[in-house]
C-alpha cells in the first residue's frame, strides 16, 4: 500500500513595523526583558487598542504578493484562552473577515512546478515569552513580544513532501523580504511555522488523521520533523506500531523525535467574537492602489531583467535575486564600477566568501556600495590585481577603510611596468638556482616555486599573465 | 458610612467626584472589587485629564458596585453605600445631592447612574456613544458603556459635559467631532414627547405618577405629549444582557493574579493560581455575569445568543430611528420603584429585571438624561433637547 503525504502549513511572520499592532510600544527585537511594554500590552485596564495603519498596509502587501483577494472590509476578533504569556487572556486576531483570502504561490522542485493554494492571510498580535528559571523553579514572563504584529499565512493542504515545504517557505521568505513585509529570520523568531501532516492511500480523497507539529526553529529542522513524522504515521498505518490521534506535537530537534504536547480531551472552544473597540477597517480604492504602487519588482522578474540589461549569467542573476540585500547592493554598486558583471562576480564570490567565513548569511552583508563599486572599477581598470582587491575588500569589511587610501598606504598598486616586472623575474631566477635546475631537467612544477617567489617579491602586485610570459622568456634563454 | 473609597479631601464648586471604575493617576482604583484592591493606575482617564485642564479637581473616588455591574452599588467589596435609612442610593449621586461637590463622573454600563439619579433627585446625562472618550474606564462592555456626568442642575451637567466630550485619538470608537456644544434652550414649545405605554405598565404607581407630573409640566410649557406603544421595548433588556455579559466576561479575563491585583496565596501551578485568584477576587454577582457571558459565547450558543443579540441591536436602532422621526424625546422611568434596600437585590436576575428601562439606551448608544425623577431619551446627538426639557422642568417645578 502506497501512501501520499498531505501537508498544510501555518506560517507566522512578524511584520516589520516600528511599533506594536495596537499600542505605540517599540516592536524591535532584542530589547532588555520587559522594556518595550506599556499598560495596554501588559493587560492593564483602561487603555484601548487602536490599530496601527502600517500593519494593515503590510497585511495588504502580503496578500498582493501571494495573489490573494483583499477583503475590502476587514475586522478584528477576540480569541479567548488562558496562558501566562497572554496578558489579557485573549488574543486579537481575525476570524470572520481576514485581510486576504484565496491566493496561491508557485513553487519549483525536482518534480516540476506546482501552485500551493493559500486559504487566507490574517493579522493578529503575538504573545509574550515564558522563560523558565531552573534555580528557583519558577516561570517568568517577558511581555516585549506581546502585541507585536503578526501575519499568519494559512496554506491549503497542497504540499506533499519536505522538499515542497522547503521550496514554499523559501518562496514566501523571498517575497516577503523583497517587499520588506518582514525580515523573516528563523533564528530571531520573525518567521515561524506549524506543520499539519497526515497520510492517505495514494489516489484517495479522504484525509487521514492529522497531527500538528510546533517548535521547529529552522528550515532544516522542519525537513527533519516532516521526515520523522511521515515515517511515524506510515509505521502506524502499515504495522500498527501505535494508534494515530489528532493532536499537537512538539518537535525536539536534539532528540530527533516529536512528542505529544499537553493533551486536551476536547478541542478548545475559543469563544470568538468581534472586538467592539476596533471599528471595521474599510479599504477604499485609493488606499489599495497606494499600497499596490509600493510593491517591489518580483524576484524572478528582476532576475530576467538582470540577464537582459546587465548580461549577467542566469545563475548569477538568480543568486542575487534571492536576497533584497544583494540586489540593493548590486544595483547601487554597478554604476560606480562601470562593470555590472564584475560587481556580480565580486558579490557572489568574494563578498559571500567573507560572509560565509563569519557564519553569516547574504542578508547580513553590509558594505558600502560606493566602496565596492570602486574596488571593482580599480580591478577592471588594472590599477590593482584581483589579489589586491581581495585584501582591500577585507579591510573595508573589517574597518570600512577608503579603498584608494588603503591601496596607497599599503603599496598595493599593480605593477604593470614591464621593466620592474622583468627585474623581479631576473632576481627570482638568480636566487632560486635549485628550482631553475629542476625546471631545466624537466620538472614543470618547479616553475611554480619561481613564480611564487616573484609574487612574493612584488607583494602580489603584478599581472600574472605578464609575469608568466616574461618568466617563460627568461627561462627559455637559459 | 463614607461614599468614598478613597477621599482626596477636595470640596467645593471645582470638586468632582469620580466613580472608582475610572482611572485617576496615582490614586487607588478598585472598581469596587477585591481583585483590584491597591491597584494604582499610571495615567488619568481622558475625561479626568480634560476636567483637570479646565480647572477642576478630583474630590475622591466614589464607591461603585463591583465593576459597575449591579443595581445601585450594593455589590461593592466591603459593602455597598447606603444612606442613614439603609437605602441604596448610589454613592456618587449622594455626594452630588449632598452639595459638597459640583458634580461627578460616573460610568453607565447597565444603567446604575441613571437609577441613582432618579432616586437621588439629581441630573445624570449618559451621552451619545462615541462622544466621550472611554480611555481610562475600566472596561466591561465596550460597545455600550459611557462616562456620563452627574450634577444638581441641567445647566451644570451641560457645562461639565462640554468639557469632557470630543474626539480622542486614544479611543478608536471616538466620533471625529473635536468639540460639542450643549446649549440649553429656554422653552419646550413645539417639543414632541412620546411615552411608551409598555414602560408605564412596568413601573409602580409612585414612579408612574412622577412621569405624568413631568409630562404635565412639559405640556404647560408648550410641548406635545402623547402615549404610544413600543412593543420592541421588551427586546432591549435580554439582548443587552447577553452582549454586556459576553463582553464583560472577556474584559474580566485579564484579572488572573499573574501581573497585578489580587493573587491567591495558595497555589501549586498556573491553573490553581487562576482558579484561586478568580474565585477569591470576584463577588457572586460578577461571577454570575462572567459565567453567563462565557456561556453565550460558547460554540453551541454563539449564533442563538451573541450573534442574534447583535442583530436585535440593529433592529432596535432602526426602530429608534423610526420613533425619533415622530418624537423628539421619549419619557420613561429609570427604575421600577423609589426605594431599594440591599436586601431587595439578591441575584443578577434582580438587576436584569431593572435594566428593562435602561437597556434601550445602553444597547443603541442613544443619549439618556435623568432629571426630575424621569428618564428622557432622544436620538443620537439630541442631548440639547433633552437638557432643555430637564431645565424647563427645573423652572416649572419651582
Amino acid at each position: 500500500m502506497e501512501f501520499e503525504t498531505v501537508i498544510g502549513l501555518e506560517v507566522h511572520v512578524e511584520l516589520a513595523t516600528e511599533s506594536k499592532i495596537f499600542c505605540s510600544c517599540s516592536a524591535k527585537f532584542g530589547a532588555e526583558q520587559n522594556e518595550n511594554v506599556c499598560p495596554a500590552c501588559c493587560g492593564m485596564p483602561g487603555m484601548l487598542p487602536v490599530t496601527n495603519r502600517r500593519v494593515v498596509e503590510l497585511g495588504m502587501t502580503a496578500g498582493m504578493l501571494t495573489n490573494c483577494k483583499i477583503n475590502r472590509i476587514t475586522t478584528f476578533d477576540k480569541k479567548n484562552y488562558y496562558y501566562p504569556d497572554l496578558p489579557c487572556a485573549y488574543q486579537i486576531t481575525q476570524l470572520f473577515a481576514p485581510i486576504a483570502v484565496d491566493g496561491g504561490v508557485e513553487i519549483e522542485t525536482s518534480v516540476g512546478k506546482k501552485t500551493i493554494g493559500i486559504k487566507q492571510i490574517h493579522m493578529e498580535e503575538d504573545a509574550g515569552k515564558l522563560v523558565h528559571d531552573d534555580w528557583t523553579n519558577t516561570s517568568l514572563v517577558d511581555f516585549n513580544r506581546t502585541s507585536v504584529p503578526l501575519c499568519e499565512i494559512v496554506s491549503n493542504p497542497d504540499l506533499s513532501s519536505a522538499e515542497e515545504v522547503v521550496a514554499y517557505l523559501e518562496r514566501l521568505r523571498s517575497l516577503l523580504r523583497s517587499a520588506r513585509v518582514s525580515d523573516c529570520r528563523w533564528e530571531e523568531g520573525s518567521m515561524r511555522c506549524d506543520v499539519n501532516l497526515s497520510l492517505r492511500p495514494r489516489g484517495t480523497e479522504t484525509l487521514g488523521v492529522r497531527t500538528e507539529m510546533k517548535n521547529m526553529n529552522s528550515i532544516s529542522a522542519i525537513t527533519r520533523a516532516i521526515e520523522y513524522e511521515v515515517a511515524r504515521h506510515a509505521d502506524a498505518l502499515l504495522y500498527g506500531t501505535e494508534t494515530l490521534i489528532q493532536e499537537t506535537r512538539r518537535w525536539d530537534d536534539v532528540k530527533g523525535q516529536s512528542f505529544p504536547m499537553r493533551s486536551k480531551e476536547t478541542e478548545a472552544d475559543y469563544r470568538y467574537f468581534p472586538d467592539p473597540n476596533l471599528v471595521p477597517i474599510i479599504i477604499d480604492d485609493e488606499w489599495l492602489d497606494s499600497v499596490k504602487a509600493t510593491l517591489p519588482e518580483l524576484p524572478e522578474v528582476k532576475a530576467a531583467r538582470y540577464v537582459s540589461e546587465y548580461a549577467l549569467a542566469e545563475s548569477d542573476a538568480a543568486f542575487l535575486c534571492g536576497s533584497r540585500t544583494l540586489t540593493d547592493l548590486f544595483e547601487a554598486a554597478a554604476p560606480v564600477s562601470g562593470s555590472p558583471r564584475d560587481v556580480a562576480s565580486f558579490i557572489i564570490g568574494d563578498c559571500m566568501g567573507i560572509i560565509r567565513k563569519k557564519k553569516l548569511t547574504a542578508d547580513d552583508l553590509d558594505i558600502s556600495p560606493q566602496k565596492l563599486g570602486e574596488i571593482v572599477k580599480m580591478t577592471v581598470d588594472g590599477e590593482i590585481t584581483r589579489n589586491a582587491a581581495k585584501r582591500i575588500l577585507s579591510a573595508v569589511f573589517d574597518n570600512d577603510v577608503d579603498p584608494r587610501e588603503y591601496c596607497a598606504a599599503n603599496g598595493l598598486n599593480a605593477q604593470s611596468d614591464e621593466g620592474a616586472l622583468l627585474e623581479a623575474v631576473k632576481k627570482a631566477i638568480a636566487t632560486n638556482e635549485k628550482s631553475v635546475a629542476d625546471y631545466k631537467s624537466g620538472k614543470e612544477k618547479a616553475k611554480q616555486a619561481i613564480f611564487g617567489s616573484i609574487m612574493k617579491e612584488l607583494r602580489g602586485n603584478g599581472d600574472p599573465a605578464t609575469i608568466t610570459k616574461l618568466l617563460d622568456d627568461e627561462l627559455a634563454k637559459l | 458610612m463614607s461614599a468614598y473609597i478613597t477621599d482626596c479631601g477636595k470640596r467645593g464648586d471645582k470638586a468632582i467626584a469620580v466613580d472608582d471604575t475610572v482611572l485617576v493617576s496615582g490614586i487607588q482604583t478598585t472598581a469596587g472589587s477585591k481583585m483590584l484592591e491597591g491597584f494604582v493606575p499610571l495615567f488619568d482617564a481622558e475625561a479626568v485629564t480634560r476636567l483637570k485642564n479646565a480647572g477642576y479637581e478630583v474630590s475622591g473616588k466614589a464607591s461603585v458596585g463591583e465593576f459597575g455591574l449591579d443595581l445601585l452599588g450594593e455589590t461593592a467589596h466591603g459593602g455597598g453605600y447606603t444612606d442613614d435609612s439603609g437605602r441604596l442610593r448610589g454613592a456618587a449621586a449622594a455626594l452630588v445631592a449632598g452639595g459638597e461637590v459640583h458634580g461627578a463622573l460616573c460610568v453607565d454600563l447597565n444603567g446604575t447612574p441613571r437609577r441613582a439619579a432618579q432616586l437621588g433627585g439629581v441630573v445624570f446625562v449618559k451621552p451619545t456613544y462615541g462622544t466621550v472618550s472611554r480611555y481610562g474606564v475600566i472596561p466591561c462592555a465596550c460597545s455600550g458603556e459611557q462616562i456620563g456626568v452627574m450634577a444638581r442642575t441641567a445647566g451644570d451637567a451641560a457645562e461639565l459635559l462640554a468639557v469632557i466630550a470630543g474626539r480622542d485619538e486614544k479611543d478608536g470608537t471616538s466620533i471625529p467631532n473635536a468639540k460639542y456644544e450643549y446649549k440649553i434652550g429656554d422653552s419646550v414649545a413645539g417639543l414632541r414627547i412620546g411615552i411608551p405605554t409598555e414602560y408605564l405598565d412596568m413601573a409602580d404607581d409612585e414612579i408612574s405618577a412622577n412621569v405624568r407630573k413631568f409630562a404635565e409640566v412639559m405640556s404647560a410649557g408648550g410641548a406635545s405629549v402623547e402615549e404610544f406603544s413600543l412593543p420592541e421595548a421588551e427586546l432591549a433588556a435580554p439582548a443587552w444582557q447577553i452582549l454586556m455579559s459576553a463582553e464583560t466576561c472577556n474584559n474580566l479575563s485579564r484579572y488572573d493574579g499573574v501581573k497585578f491585583g489580587h493573587r491567591t496565596k495558595d497555589y501549586a501551578d498556573i491553573d490553581s493560581l487562576y482558579v484561586g485568584t478568580r474565585s477569591e477576587g470576584f463577588g457572586l454577582n460578577t461571577k454570575t455575569v462572567i459565567l453567563y457571558g462565557s456561556d453565550v459565547l460558547s460554540k453551541d450558543r454563539y449564533i442563538d445568543c451573541y450573534d442574534k443579540s447583535m442583530r436585535v441591536r440593529r433592529v432596535l436602532k432602526n426602530k429608534v430611528d423610526e420613533v425619533f422621526a415622530k418624537y423628539d424625546c421619549v419619557l420613561s422611568p429609570a427604575c421600577f420603584k423609589m426605594q431599594y434596600l440591599a436586601s431587595d437585590v439578591n441575584t443578577q436576575a434582580d438587576v436584569y429585571a431593572e435594566s428593562r428601562f435602561t437597556a434601550l439606551a445602553s444597547i443603541t448608544g442613544i443619549p439618556a438624561v435623568v432629571a426630575g425623577g424621569v428618564q428622557l431619551m432622544g436620538n443620537s446627538f439630541s442631548e440639547c433637547s433633552l437638557l432643555t426639557a430637564a431645565a424647563c422642568f427645573e423652572r416649572g417645578s419651582m
